[in-house]
C-alpha cells in the first residue's frame, strides 16, 4: 500500500483509544464514562490518567501536586513568567500570555529541556547500575561527554530552596525509598565529593520521584509541562492591573549597540525610487 | 543604580531629547530604518538585512522573495493552516491562530524542524552525493532527551509521496535558475538520485532548506524564516473560516474502540432493584 493509500484509509475519520464527546449524551475518556465511572476523579488524577492511562495512589499524588506547587514562583522577573506579565502590561488576554508563558517555558536551560535530560540521565545511570556498571564512572563518563549532568548545579546560586520541603513531603507520604531517589542523592554524593562541587537540583528531584512512580520518559514530559503554571497568572493579573506599559520599560540607553557602524543603503533594486 | 543593558549587534537608537522611551532614529545594521531604507529597500530585502546583517545582492533578494511566495500559503490542507482555521472558526484571537500554525507548523513532518534539519543535513553533507546517500538510507535517530520527537522521515522528503509534485518541481526549476544558488542547483541536478536514496520525492521544505542555505542562513536561522513566510496563509485562511461559520467546517467521524457505551443512570439502577 503507497503513501496516498494510507492515508485515504484515514480520511475523515477518527479512530481512537483515547475518547470522544457524545453531545447531549455522554463523553468517554479512555475508554471510561468521564460523568460516572471518573466522575470522582480529582483534576491531577485526571490528568495523570490521560497521560498514562493509570492511576496512582493518593500519596503518590499529593508528592506530584507538591512538585507543581513548589516550583512556581509569581516572580515576573523570570523569563517564562515575565512573558505572561508582559501580556498583561501590553493588554493582550490571559490566555494568550501564558500559553506563550507555558510554550517558553520549553527551554534547555530551565523548564522541559532540563526536566528531559535529568530523566533520562537517570534511568539510563539506573538500568547501568543494575547491570553492574561503578555509578562514579557512569558519573565521570556523562560530565566528560555532556560538559554537565541535567538535574546538578544551578545558575544563580548552589543551593535549592525546594528540595527540603519536597523531602520533608516525600518522607511524611513514606515514597523515600524508590530506587531514582537512591540513585539521584548517591550522585549528588560523588559529585560534591569530587573536584564538581555540585548540588542536586530540583530538577533531579522530580525526575526521580516521578520515575520511581513509573512514568516514563515521555509521561514525565507531559506530567512537567504545567509546573510552572500556578505562578504565571499572578504576574499576568498584577501587570494587568497596574496602568499599561508600566513593567519592565526599557529607556533607549538600555540598548547597548555593539554591531558595525552607520552606513547608506544604496539604490534597492526591487523597489522604484520614492517619486521626488 | 547599576542599570543593566541589552546588548545587541542589530539594533541601535537615538532617544527623544524629552524622552528617553521614545526613539528619535532607529538603525538597523547600521542602516537609518525610517530615514533611509523605508525609502529605497524592499521589504524582501529588509528581512534579509534583519537576518544576516548585510544588504542583499539582487540575486539574493530575488531568491528570498521567490521563497517567500512558495511558502507564504500552503493552503487549508496543510496541518499548520487547519490549525489555524481551528482557531478562526470558533472565534479564537487572532493571535492564538496564529500560535496555532506556529505550534503544529514547527514539527519535523512539513514544519520548520524538518527545514532545520535538511539544513543540518546540508551542512553535514554539502554536495557529496555519496554521504547523501548513506545518511538518506540511515533511519532517523531518535534522541529520547529531547523534546522533539523522533523525525519519522528523512527531512526535506514528503513521507506519503508517490512523485515530486507540481508546485515543489515549479518552486525548485524557478529558484534553482537565480543567480547564487548553488546548492538548489545541486539539488535539481541531483533530484533523482536523492529521492531514490530516501525513497521519497522531495518535498517543498527540501526545497527552502536549499534556498535557505543559499541565502547563507545558519539552520536555526532558517527554522526562524520558515515559521515567518509561513503564516499569511494560516492567516487569511483562518480569517475565512471565521466567516463561513463551524457549521461549515468539518468535525469527522468517530471511531472509539473502547467505548463502554451510555453509563446507566443511578436513578433506574435503583428503581431496577426496588
Amino acid at each position: 500500500m503507497n503513501g496516498p493509500q494510507l492515508l485515504e484509509q484515514q480520511v475523515g475519520r477518527l479512530v481512537t483509544r483515547m475518547g470522544a464527546v457524545f453531545p447531549g449524551e455522554r463523553a468517554v475518556f479512555r475508554g471510561e464514562d468521564l460523568h460516572a465511572s471518573l466522575k470522582d476523579m480529582g483534576w491531577l488524577e485526571l490528568y495523570l490518567f490521560g497521560i498514562t492511562g493509570r492511576c496512582f495512589t493518593p500519596q503518590q499524588i499529593s508528592v506530584v501536586q507538591a512538585l507543581w506547587c513548589y516550583t512556581s514562583y509569581p516572580d515576573a522577573r523570570l523569563w517564562n513568567n515575565r512573558v505572561a506579565a508582559l501580556a498583561g502590561t501590553a493588554r493582550s488576554t490571559g490566555t494568550l500570555g501564558i500559553a506563550a508563558a507555558l510554550a517558553v517555558s520549553e527551554a534547555q536551560i530551565y523548564g522541559r529541556g532540563v526536566d528531559l535530560r535529568a530523566s533520562e540521565f537517570l534511568t539510563r545511570t539506573r538500568t547501568g547500575v543494575d547491570a553492574g556498571a561503578d555509578l562514579k564512572e557512569l558519573v565521570r563518563d556523562e560530565i566528560k561527554q555532556r560538559r554537565g549532568i541535567a538535574g546538578y548545579g544551578r545558575p544563580i546560586t548552589s543551593g535549592d530552596e525546594r528540595i527540603a520541603p519536597m523531602m520533608a513531603l516525600v518522607r511524611a507520604q513514606g515514597l523515600d525509598g524508590g530506587p531514582h531517589l537512591r540513585l539521584a542523592f548517591e550522585v549528588e554524593k560523588i559529585l560534591l565529593a569530587g573536584r564538581w562541587r555540585l548540588h542536586m537540583n530540583y530538577a533531579a528531584l522530580a525526575a526521580a520521584l516521578c520515575a520511581d512512580f513509573g512514568l516514563s520518559l515521555r509521561e514525565y514530559y507531559f506530567a512537567s509541562l504545567m509546573a510552572f503554571l500556578a505562578g504565571m497568572p499572578p504576574c499576568y493579573l498584577e501587570a494587568a492591573e497596574k496602568p499599561e506599559g508600566q513593567l519592565f520599560p526599557l529607556p533607549c540607553r538600555v540598548l547597548s549597540h555593539e554591531g558595525v557602524a552607520r552606513r547608506r543603503w544604496r539604490d534597492a533594486p526591487l523597489k522604484p525610487e520614492a517619486p521626488g | 543604580m547599576n542599570e543593566e543593558s541589552i546588548h545587541t549587534r542589530i539594533w541601535q537608537e537615538e532617544a527623544e531629547p524629552d524622552n528617553a522611551f521614545a526613539a528619535a532614529s532607529c538603525h538597523c545594521h547600521g542602516y537609518d530604518v525610517y530615514g533611509d531604507l523605508l525609502v529605497h529597500a524592499s521589504w524582501i530585502e529588509y528581512l534579509f538585512l534583519l537576518f544576516r546583517g548585510e544588504a542583499p545582492t539582487p540575486g539574493q533578494a530575488r531568491l528570498l522573495e521567490g521563497l517567500a511566495v512558495a511558502l507564504a500559503n500552503p493552503g487549508p490542507r496543510d496541518a499548520a493552516v487547519h490549525a489555524a482555521m481551528c482557531g478562526g472558526v470558533g472565534g479564537s484571537t487572532s493571535a492564538s491562530c496564529l500560535i496555532a500554525a506556529l505550534a503544529v507548523g514547527a514539527g519535523a513532518s512539513g514544519g520548520a524542524r524538518e527545514v532545520l534539519l535538511a539544513m543540518e543535513d546540508w551542512l553535514e553533507r554539502g554536495t557529496d552525493l555519496a554521504l547523501w546517500q548513506t545518511g538518506l538510507a540511515a533511519k532517523p535517530v531518535d534522541d529520547p532527551a529531547d523534546v522533539w520527537p523522533a523525525p519519522g522521515h528523512p527531512a526535506g522528503f514528503d513521507p506519503y509521496g508517490v512523485r515530486c509534485t507540481g508546485p515543489v518541481l515549479q518552486t525548485l526549476a524557478y529558484l534553482a535558475a537565480l543567480d547564487g544558488a548553488p546548492s538548489l542547483a545541486w539539488l535539481q541536478d541531483h533530484r533523482a538520485a536523492l529521492e531514490s536514496a530516501a525513497g521519497l520525492p522531495l518535498a517543498m521544505s527540501g526545497v527552502a532548506a536549499a534556498a535557505l542555505r543559499d541565502l547563507g542562513c545558519t539552520p536555526a536561522q532558517g527554522e526562524m524564516l520558515f515559521l515567518l513566510l509561513r503564516l499569511p496563509g494560516a492567516a487569511v485562511h483562518a480569517l475565512e473560516q471565521q466567516d463561513y461559520g463551524h457549521k461549515n467546517f468539518p468535525f469527522f467521524r468517530v471511531e472509539l474502540e473502547n467505548d463502554p457505551g451510555p453509563a446507566q443512570k443511578v436513578a433506574n439502577v435503583a428503581e431496577a432493584g426496588a
